[in-house]
């Protein structure tokens, strides 16, 4: 029914006493998401939400007291990295940090100790995950989308929820929706939820929101050539952005590609991906 | 944020890097006493955050204190590629013997900073990179372990250095991978790296690229922001912590997440409009977050409709009309609106700028032809 997220997910809200901890840990409950627990250190002991969630002052005491599985953080970035270290060395299997503007070399560090831990990050800088109909973790607006057979991965934010709704509106529904984040440095990436995808019985296409910069979309299209046998469809964002005054060679010398839109889209079309001109046209693509 | 080279040499010199003796002059006459106290031959190097320095006439050797003068007084007088030159590097003239590339940056693929050096250093560093790429040698970092000394010594033996140079290297190698993590950077390059006619390493020239997100812990770095190269509004955005680019287009935008503010940019153009900026107001903006991206796009005088593209997620859209609101009240506009609306609080939202006559749409196609429809009358 769904990759990453569904009914068995245990939750744990890190930052579940900020004002957006609090205000997405109601939205994840009244979606039906199993939140089991939240931290804030010096706040152990109390109770938010009308008493519904128990607050730890750490990670650790609420995986031994609830069994929680997975995090979701909404730590101010400075504090970000440290809650991601935290998460790990409490033993979850999943992370999904929301949190945007983390130091970019704090993010480097903390995705090498989590591969060493074989620990999953989603994000940061995401929206989450949902599953429609099975669970929320993170801050897509439940609303938007129905359950259905099509798998979505992005690297955008609210352009996720535009094509959830796209798709909503046309009764296409969908497994599961995966934010990656657009950090240049991140966690779960295209070709991971692809191969996640491609393996999950209840999803049989898959729609992915790419961007401009990096090269993850050209290399998700060699996966999808090599690996994957259900259709994807793909909408490319920035096609009209001006190109950044870059600086130093390093960045050209190190990634090779341009980063640019158009060689995305020629790369996806190569493979037969059809990439859609506007988010709107996506579900007719599907079709 | 971009370092100019003068202050990445100078960050460079603190972490053990050798440079060439020198400093910055805002005016001829310091120019020239610079070059008075270097003792003669000197070269006069704008500080502009641009490429292509040396072809534009930017870079210019000088045989003495006079001709130092002239040379500086040319140099600031000029614009590179739209900026101006305020300040000259005044440095001692090396010898240069051979030109060798040495930089660090952020491989995203491989999620580590990586160091890359070649033999075949200067300006055509990225061409050597694309037809004879085996002429770069590159060494993933491990974030946790830091450069090693073996690597240091590997990447000297891959690019041919003469051995009584691989101390000195290694010395220089730490100091730039110091001065990378320092200062979070994204960048830290040396191009070139000099070895002189008397076999010493220098480094000639150097370019530091700074994580804007890591400057809340640098707060002396962050004074060193150059802000010739940002135009006003860029500058007032960053302020309220708006991403903001301006355009040169006629419809201003307003939208939440970058992704779907450059699709609202994309969508527009595809429907025959030119967008007049990018503006992402963020996740959670309040509403005064959305009142200054208000002002900020309504000072443009180019602006001819606005389009509103709020898809509601940690943003609130209840938040974002209060703050449409509280600008309306300041600036009085007759540049028609259009605002679509979607997602968390949308519906309290709607309510909120029932009287605010503003043309809504449901779509983002709609609102994209809506917008553009209204920037032509």
């Amino acid at each position: 029914m769904s990759i990453l997220v569904d009914k068995y997910t245990r939750l744990v809200v890190q930052g579940i006493t900020g004002n957006e901890g609090l205000f997405h840990t109601e939205q994840m409950l009244d979606y039906g998401t199993n939140v089991v627990a939240g931290t804030r250190p010096g706040k152990g002991g109390e109770w938010v939400l009308d008493g519904k969630v128990p607050v730890f002052d750490s990670v650790k005491l609420a995986v031994e007291a609830t069994g929680a599985n997975t995090s979701i953080i909404f730590v101010p970035a400075r504090g970000a990295a440290d809650a991601m270290y935290e998460a790990t060395d409490a033993g979850v299997s999943l992370i999904v940090c929301i949190t945007e503007g983390i130091p970019v070399q704090d993010m480097m560090s903390v995705r090498n100790y989590m591969d060493q831990k074989g620990v999953r990050l989603v994000g940061p800088n995401c929206p989450g995950l949902l599953t429609p109909g099975g669970a929320k973790v993170g801050i897509i607006p439940g609303d938007i989308a129905i359950p259905g057979n099509i798998g979505v991965v992005s690297r955008s934010g609210t352009l996720t929820y535009e094509v959830l709704y796209a798709l909503k509106l046309e009764s296409m529904g969908v497994s599961t929706c995966v934010g990656i984040g657009g950090d240049p440095i991140n966690g779960t990436n295209f070709i991971d939820c692809l191969r996640l995808f491609e393996e999950d019985p209840l999803t049989d296409k898959v729609v992915m929101i790419g961007e401009i910069g990096g090269t993850d979309e050209e290399r998700a299209a060699e996966f999808i050539a090599d690996k994957m046998t259900k259709p994807v469809v793909s909408f490319i964002a920035g096609q009209t952005a001006p190109p950044g005054k870059r600086m130093g060679h390093a960045g050209a010398i190190v990634e090779g590609g341009s980063g640019l839109a158009i060689d995305k889209i020629r790369a996806l079309e190569a493979v037969g991906v059809k990439v859609a001109k506007h988010p709107e046209e996506i579900p007719s693509l599907l079709k | 944020m971009k370092l100019h080279e003068y202050q990445s040499k100078q960050i460079f010199a603190r972490y053990g890097i050798p440079i060439p003796k020198g400093r910055v002059a805002a005016t001829a006459q310091e120019a020239e006493q610079i070059a008075e106290e270097l003792g003669g031959r000197v070269v006069i190097k704008s500080q502009v955050l641009v490429g292509g320095r040396g072809k534009a006439g930017g870079i210019r050797l000088a045989k003495n204190p006079d001709e130092a003068e002239d040379l500086a007084a040319q140099i600031l007088g000029m614009e590179i590629k739209g900026l101006p030159v305020r300040k000259v590097l005044v440095d001692e003239a090396a010898q240069i013997e051979k030109e060798i590339y040495l930089g660090i940056t952020n491989d995203r693929a491989a999620r580590k900073p990586v160091m890359m050096a070649s033999a075949a250093g200067g300006v055509e560093i990225e061409e050597v990179a694309r037809k004879e790429p085996e002429k770069i040698i590159k060494v993933h970092i491990d974030p946790l372990l830091g450069l090693r000394s073996y690597q240091a010594n590997d990447i000297a033996a891959g690019i041919d250095l003469p051995r009584e140079l691989w101390k000195t290297f290694g010395q220089i190698a730490s100091g730039l991978w110091q001065a990378y993590c320092a200062c979070d950077a994204t960048l830290a390059e040396i191009n070139p790296l000099v070895i002189t006619s008397d076999n010493r390493l220098v480094a000639l020239d150097g370019k530091m690229v700074l994580d804007d997100n890591a400057l809340f812990r640098h707060p002396d770095l962050a004074e060193m922001r150059d802000l010739d190269v940002e135009a006003p509004s860029e500058i007032e955005a960053r302020k309220y912590g708006l991403s903001f680019i301006k355009l040169d287009g006629n419809i201003g935008c307003m939208v939440n997440g970058a992704g779907l503010a450059m699709t609202t940019m994309d969508i527009i153009k595809l429907f025959g409009g030119e967008p007049a900026n990018f503006l992402d107001i963020g996740g959670g903006a309040s509403a005064d977050k959305v009142a200054a991206a208000m002002r900020i796009i309504l000072a443009d005088p180019a602006v001819k409709a606005i389009l509103f593209n709020v898809f509601g997620g940690i943003t609130r859209g209840d938040e974002v009309a209060r703050g449409i609101l509280t600008a309306l009240q300041e600036v009085k506009t007759n540049v028609p609106m259009v605002i679509r609306l979607v997602g968390t609080n949308a519906e309290e939202g709607r309510q909120i700028l029932a009287n605010a006559q503003m043309i809504t749409a449901e779509t983002l196609a709609d609102a994209a032809r809506k917008a553009v429809a209204a920037a032509k009358n």
